[in-house]
């Protein structure tokens, strides 16, 4: 699996790189682990691949076209313009045609056109029509999990068609004839068992919170709380697990304790619910992302509080705010003052706006910082209360946090920005040659910046990004130290017990 | 009546049963599929007024395609652009007392006709040149636009070269409209260029052209950005509320 590869080389006389030329079935090779009957049977799907998967297949095909309006009219409506074509990042970081996003939904197209459509039906492949083999089966497998859901390629196509939306239903129709990929699938089954993606039991989630206590009070001399389980508390915080103790995302954690703190909000974590990510989106399953999302309702609901507060992750976020309420609302038990749910930089750039928190940028001299802008956050959620929110407020803090902030090249940031290429359930070492490529068109768009403007840092407000780029950062020659949290920036900067309200 | 006017008029009839059924069935079928889940692209409009306006720019100036590229862009407005002066002022075979403004665009319609083929020229020819374009092209692409250009330009060549008897096209087209049928000229351009129309409106509904209603019912452009503020469930997602078991 951990072949030798390539890291693709970096241009930075451009801001996207070149199209590369077409290389194809180079990626054919890249498929992450099945998984195994014991992380797929608790999900409810077959443990290995079932006799009649060929029927099974086009049965749930059937019955996502009928469910899903996007699946419907964007396996109709693709009229092979080319505009997404240059678009996704593993197609530039590979060169794979098959990585193009039109060609990646060509592979489901294909086969919707040989058994949903007349012309398909009547003309084959003339109008590009062919049968579910095992070949096909295989192969969507394949480039299924080469597609970090970004949705970069929406932005750009006439019909908005998204290729995520197609990915999400592959992977649901390769979940029910028994072909699931195990990181995914033994992580969903780690969240309705434990609680959280990384398996952190109950105890040593109180542990670690009360380490964090402990330390920032030898750090700040101030007695800033990590509650966990605590009824009666204002705000549930809901952040990615590894926020409670990877690097650099625990720094985060402690920005937004201290932001809590200074507020004077009470808040608590939950060892229930002590997991922002909702891994049902990656794999299309709208019954697991329903089942993960309430168990944030019945945390809420058990530990009485009044707002519910997200922390920085990208798909998480999306999940939150576009979904949260169709799954597990409606939210009339919470304050209505506040929106449900609110993202923690909602609550710091009120904050700051508002002198409820002063920042030092002086505590991050010398830092020059960038912003990544995760893709689930840019293109399929909001911040605040006005359209681009999301690129504004997180780049307000940021600015009110450091000395001196750099954007990258703009066809790469805003609703353009590039996938950190570890997104959708690619975090896997299993991946890690898809994750590498993928990551070249950010990675290029960082090194202009870091060589043209001094940036020394790359702020992300995602776990899957930050863990990806600490991962991919090396390879292209940068340290994986230059990733941080936008609420460890914060962390820093914070003035705490001045001005008290 | 000639065999041939007959033929004609028997297949234009089909035609619009087929492309009138076809598009019918394919839309009652998009407004039926529901959006689960809220999924527009964002940044996007907040009103749903703001959200309709945004595919009115989709399908007015291809707005997300100017991002994306912008020679597409300029050989799908020359094509996109064209085709609909081309069928405009085409109206004038359907009406019997042609209003002042729709001859009065007449002219217009002639540049358009250049406009609208060169334009399929040049994104027949990007399909060749293009090697990404090539390689997600199939027959059926290329089919399309040598169908279309096909019908360009057989109209402008009976335009400019070998006209036809359009009085009589006229007399025969009204007279389809009242269910009465009349003599069509037997004009090898005007048989072909009709035929081919005939042809373009059996395929339509089965076919990518179904992306002209379809850029209406994708949800990443016509959804509202209000999930916080609107719960949204699709009518199979009811039952979910129920299965919380707490």
């Amino acid at each position: 699996m951990a072949a030798k590869f390539d890291t693709p080389p970096l241009n930075l006389d451009h801001d996207v790189p070149d199209n590369p030329a077409l290389t194809p079935d180079s990626m054919a090779h890249s498929r992450p682990f099945l998984a195994k009957p014991e992380h797929q049977e608790p999900l409810g799907f077959p443990g290995t691949l079932v006799d009649d998967w060929h029927d099974k297949a086009i049965g749930k095909m059937g019955e996502l076209l009928g469910k899903y309006r996007s699946l419907q009219v964007y396996m109709d409506s693709c009229v092979k313009c080319g505009a997404c074509s240059d678009k996704c990042h593993y197609f530039l970081g590979t060169g794979d045609p098959k990585n193009m996003p039109v060609a990646r939904q060509d592979l489901m197209r294909s086969v919707y056109r040989k058994y949903f459509t007349p012309a398909g039906k009547l003309f084959g492949s003339f109008v590009g029509a062919r049968e579910l083999t095992q070949d096909v089966l295989d192969e969507w497998y394949t480039y299924y999990h080469q597609c970090s859901q970004c949705r970069r390629c929406s932005v750009f196509c006439p019909y908005g068609i998204d290729t995520a939306e197609i990915s999400m239903a592959a992977r649901e129709i390769l979940d029910h004839v028994g072909m699931g990929q195990k990181y995914c699938n033994e992580i969903i089954t780690k969240v309705h068992k434990i609680g959280n993606n990384l398996g952190l039991p109950e105890r040593a989630l109180a542990d670690t919170m009360e380490g964090l206590e402990e330390d920032t009070l030898d750090d700040t001399g101030h007695d800033i709380k990590f509650p966990v389980d605590v009824e009666g508390a204002e705000v549930l915080l809901v952040t990615p697990s590894a926020d409670f103790f990877a690097e650099p995302h625990v720094d985060g954690l402690i920005g937004y304790a201290k932001v809590f703190h200074q507020l004077g909000i009470s808040w608590t974590v939950s060892s229930e619910a002590s997991e922002a990510a909702n891994f049902g989106m990656f794999i299309g399953s709208y019954d697991q992302m329903h089942k993960i999302a309430n168990r944030i309702r019945k945390a809420a609901l058990d530990l009485k509080v009044k707002r519910i507060v997200f922390g920085e992750c990208g798909h998480a976020w999306r999940v939150a705010y576009s979904f949260l309420n169709t799954y597990a609302g409606p939210w009339d038990f919470l304050d209505p003052r506040y929106p449900v749910p609110q993202h923690i930089l909602e609550v710091t750039y009120g904050a700051i706006k508002n002198g409820g928190i002063r920042l030092d940028k002086d505590a991050n001299a010398g830092m020059v910082l960038t912003m990544h802008d995760s893709c689930n956050v840019a293109r399929a959620s909001r911040m605040g209360d006005f359209p681009g929110g999301q690129f504004v407020i997180p780049r307000e803090v940021i600015k009110a946090s450091v000395p001196k902030f750099v954007d990258m090249a703009e066809d790469t940031i805003f609703e353009k920005t590039f996938c950190c290429g570890g997104g959708g359930g690619l975090l896997t070492d299993d991946l890690m040659e898809i994750r590498v490529k993928g990551a070249m068109p950010r990675m290029n768009a960082l090194k202009q910046v870091v060589e043209q403007h001094g940036v020394t840092h790359m702020a992300a407000i995602c776990a899957i990004c930050k863990s990806q780029f600490t991962k991919v950062l090396p390879y292209y020659g940068m340290d994986m130290n230059m990733i941080v949290s936008v609420h460890q920036l914060v962390s820093n900067a914070i003035q705490l017990g001045t001005n008290k309200s | 009546m000639s065999a041939i006017s007959i033929a004609y008029a028997a297949l234009f009839y089909l035609a619009a049963l087929v492309l009138v059924v076809g598009l019918v069935s394919k839309i009652a079928q998009y407004w039926r599929t529901p959006a689960p889940l809220k999924i527009a692209t964002t940044p996007a409009p907040m009103t749903r007024t703001g959200a309709a306006f945004r595919v009115a720019r989709e399908v007015t100036l291809f707005e997300s395609l100017f991002k994306g590229e912008k020679l597409l862009w300029v050989l799908a407005v020359l094509f996109h652009a064209g085709l609909l002066l081309v069928v405009v002022r085409h109206l004038r075979y359907f009406i019997a007392d042609v209003p002042t403004l729709l001859v009065l665009i007449q002219p217009i319609g002639v540049y358009a006709g250049f406009a609208m083929v060169a334009g399929l020229a040049g994104l027949l020819a990007r399909r060749f040149l293009n090697p990404r374009v090539r390689y997600i092209t199939n027959p059926s692409d290329i089919a399309m636009l040598v169908l279309l250009i096909a019908i360009g330009v057989s109209g402008l060549f009976m335009k400019f070269v070998l006209p036809t008897d359009i009085l009589a096209v006229k007399a025969f087209f009204l007279g389809l409209m009242r269910f009465s049928i009349q003599p069509l000229p037997v004009h090898p351009g005007l048989l072909i260029h009709l035929g081919l129309v005939a042809a373009l409106m059996i395929v339509f509904p089965f076919s990518k052209l179904l992306h002209a209603p379809g850029v209406f019912f994708s949800p990443t452009r016509n959804q509202a950005d209000d999930p916080r503020e609107r719960r949204h469930v699709a009518p199979w997602a009811a039952g979910y509320d129920a299965k919380r078991g707490f």
